[in-house]
């Protein structure tokens, strides 16, 4: 056994750090002369999973899956409507913004845009330096130091702390960004699309950098994307998100190789891949996604999905475990499941 | 120029004359042709001016950009010798584009029809009442369910989705001999990307279009081209065969590129990785442009810039180690220094 097989299997003993229950997030949508609610956008609609110390969740879903929102509901940056964010065993749904801001050195986050997300009139020093202000009490001179040695962590020279964003490359920009998020030693970051603005070259570089600094700190990583191929890459579990929820969740492994929900199949089976010799079976989707405003009735996938039935425009599929941590919510896995109702029902003709 | 060839592109320069004198050498010196009926890949990273070669061909260069030197043919004549009056009756008519944002290439105060019906009276001369009648044939074309109604609605009130397919239909209104689109599908999501390049496909065999697909995503390029062209630093790096090229990739840079690709198929532990960054148009190095991030870099590569030469049918490269005699020699001679200096 490789250590690094010994390590994952490690991990998965670990405890829990991040666990969420039933997360909502509806946003009202505003109409009419008086401004009146008349209706909401369920963004983040139900979603449940835990992360365990040391691991990479994966977050995939396509644009208004609410991917995003869940994750700057869990560092608090947008206020749940319902549910529950439990962070190393304390539940930090309501916590008041002083207590959250001395818990947050302990979470960070990396955006997707590095030209958004650096404030350009500040050198790097300053950028990489503001953490360390806010959360220790480090004298100026500790403070370069680590200034120095996070640079060095990510790839970048020394000299590069008096220049300011513009100087540098979308590649550059996001590792001083991952930089800033490793000052104050976080136990988990979350990765907001963080490559997906980078080219293919500098993704892998970028790609490559999280997971050696993952190794060297310990962290845990929720890393969302819409990119199926690097979620593979970097990630332990999946989570895949369809309409504000979680259709599916299960080992990378399981994920790509066997994958139960009819999104996640077709999902995998539209990424065009560069192994021209690949012969798949090409499930493409009609339609578009629904409106997050108005989802449809019982399952949200059932507009599009291939084998839709009766029984999915009436109720909300359950969030199943198919065992090892598999879940799914689809009624083509319900318990007693339609499936096996079928083979039982073949048997009985027989 | 072969029967068979739609677009010759020669030498190809187009420079952007930046302040102070400096000179980015967005496109320089590139030379491809397209074959009837043929989808050809312009891939590449930001910066290598696959872009800016389209908007080349359709002479859509604004200043301070300008095409420095080269040849455009297109059924026989030259594009770049032409009056801006005769390459208005090309654009859109033979030659048509599609670009990477729909909401930003239609016009948001103009109905969806509109826009057709705009080209269609243009170029084929019809009637208010035929364009509109054609205007909801080609949006059915395109899989618009309710035509009738879509025809009237504004870009805004479609998905990105729509918003593309709406896009093709302009420009397969007058049923061009070539399609060029830009990063056709790169904002969209990956279940509407299938649709939207199936859809292409389909008009590309209904016309007979001939098609130059402009993508940065090697899985797109080998799943929908025929040929591929390569580019790093305003060069075409490597050209061949879509098999040839992800079977048997020849130039460091292409090869880096195949390798740093994370693979929905497969479980790899590190990525493969390219070093450095794409050096800036107006600072080329002064050999090879992609010597600084060169793995397999030579003493010749930092002297002089290697042409594009056909290594086997049909399969150029642009680089020392495959076309040059005394390579051998060189590849040592560099393995000392590299191991002399560290």
């Amino acid at each position: 056994m490789t250590v690094l097989k010994q390590k994952k299997d490690q991990k998965a003993d670990q405890q829990t750090i991040v666990k969420v229950e039933n997360l909502k997030k509806y946003f009202p949508i505003k109409g009419g002369i008086l401004k009146r609610t008349i209706g909401h956008v369920k963004a983040v609609d139900d979603v449940s999973f835990e992360i365990k110390k040391g691991e990479t969740l994966g977050v995939v879903g396509e644009s208004g899956s609410g991917k995003s929102t869940l994750g700057r509901m869990i560092l608090r940056l947008l206020e749940p409507t319902e549910g529950k964010i439990v962070f190393e065993d304390q539940d930090i749904t309501h916590l008041s913004n002083r207590k959250m801001r001395s818990l947050r050195k302990d979470m960070q986050i990396v955006f997707q845009d590095p030209f958004a997300s650096l404030n350009s009139k500040m050198s790097i020093r300053e950028i990489i330096e503001e953490p360390l202000l806010v959360q220790t009490s480090m004298s100026k001179k500790e403070r370069q130091e680590k200034v120095v040695s996070l640079l060095e962590k990510v790839g970048l020279q020394p000299d590069d702390r008096v220049k300011y964003p513009h100087e540098f490359s979308g590649g550059q920009r996001q590792r001083i960004s991952i930089a800033r998020a490793l000052a104050i030693n976080p136990k988990f970051i979350i990765g907001d699309e963080p490559v997906s603005a980078l080219d293919v070259s500098i993704q892998a570089q970028v790609l490559n950098l999280m997971k050696d600094l993952q190794d060297e700190f310990d962290l845990t990583y929720l890393f969302i994307s819409h990119d199926l191929s690097v979620v593979r890459h970097i990630s332990d579990r999946v989570a895949v998100m369809y309409l504000g929820r979680i259709v599916e969740l299960a080992s990378k492994k399981e994920i790509y190789e066997n994958p139960l929900h009819p999104y996640t199949q077709a999902l995998l089976s539209s990424i065009p891949t560069t192994d021209i010799d690949r012969k798949k079976e090409k499930i493409t989707l009609s339609g578009d996604l629904p409106s997050p405003s108005n989802p449809p009735s019982g399952c949200a996938f059932r507009t599009r999905c291939p084998l839709v039935h009766e029984r999915c425009a009436e109720e909300r599929p359950e969030f199943n475990d198919m065992g090892e941590g598999h879940f799914v919510a689809c009624h083509l896995f319900d318990k007693p499941s339609i499936r096996d109702e079928e083979v039982k029902q073949e048997k009985d003709m027989h | 120029m072969t029967n068979d060839t739609v677009l010759e592109v020669k030498n190809l320069k187009t420079y952007f004359f930046l302040d102070d004198n400096k000179v980015a050498k967005a496109v320089d010196g590139v030379d491809f042709s397209v074959r009837r009926g043929e989808t050809v890949a312009l891939v590449g990273e930001s910066g290598s001016g696959k872009s800016i070669t389209s908007l080349s061909i359709m002479q859509l260069i604004n200043r301070p950009g300008r095409i420095v030197d080269g040849a455009v043919h297109f059924n026989g004549k030259n594009l770049l010798d032409m009056s801006d009056k005769q390459m208005a009756s090309i654009r859109g008519n033979d030659i048509a584009m599609i670009f990477q944002e729909p909401m930003t290439a239609l016009n948001p105060v103009f109905t969806i029809g509109n826009q057709i019906i705009e080209v269609l009276r243009k170029h084929k001369k019809m009637t208010k009442k035929q364009a509109r009648k054609r205007a909801i044939e080609l949006l059915k074309m395109v899989g618009f369910p309710r035509a009738e109604e879509t025809v009237d609605e504004y870009p805004h009130q479609l998905s990105g989705g729509m918003r593309q397919r709406a896009m093709i239909a302009i420009a397969i209104s007058c049923e061009p001999k070539l399609l060029i689109a830009d990063e056709p599908t790169t904002a969209l999501d990956v279940t509407i990307q299938s649709q939207i390049l199936d859809l292409m496909m389909e008009m590309k065999e209904k016309f007979n279009m001939s098609l130059v697909l402009i993508t940065h995503d090697l899985g797109v390029v080998a799943e929908y081209a025929d040929r591929v062209m390569v580019m790093y630093g305003g060069q075409i790096v490597e050209t061949s065969d879509k098999r040839t090229l992800f079977k048997h990739p020849k130039h460091p840079y292409t090869n880096g590129l195949l390798e740093s690709l994370p693979s929905v198929d497969k479980e790899e532990e590190r990525l493969g990785m390219i070093k450095g960054i794409v050096p800036p148009a107006h600072n080329f190095p002064k050999g090879c442009r992609f010597s600084s991030r060169c793995p397999k870099v030579m003493k010749k590569c930092f002297e002089s810039n290697p042409e594009l030469e056909e290594i086997e049918f049909e399969h150029s490269v642009r680089c020392y180690l495959y076309t040059d005699t005394d390579k051998e020699a060189n590849h040592d001679s560099s393995q000392t220094k590299e191991r002399s200096k560290s």
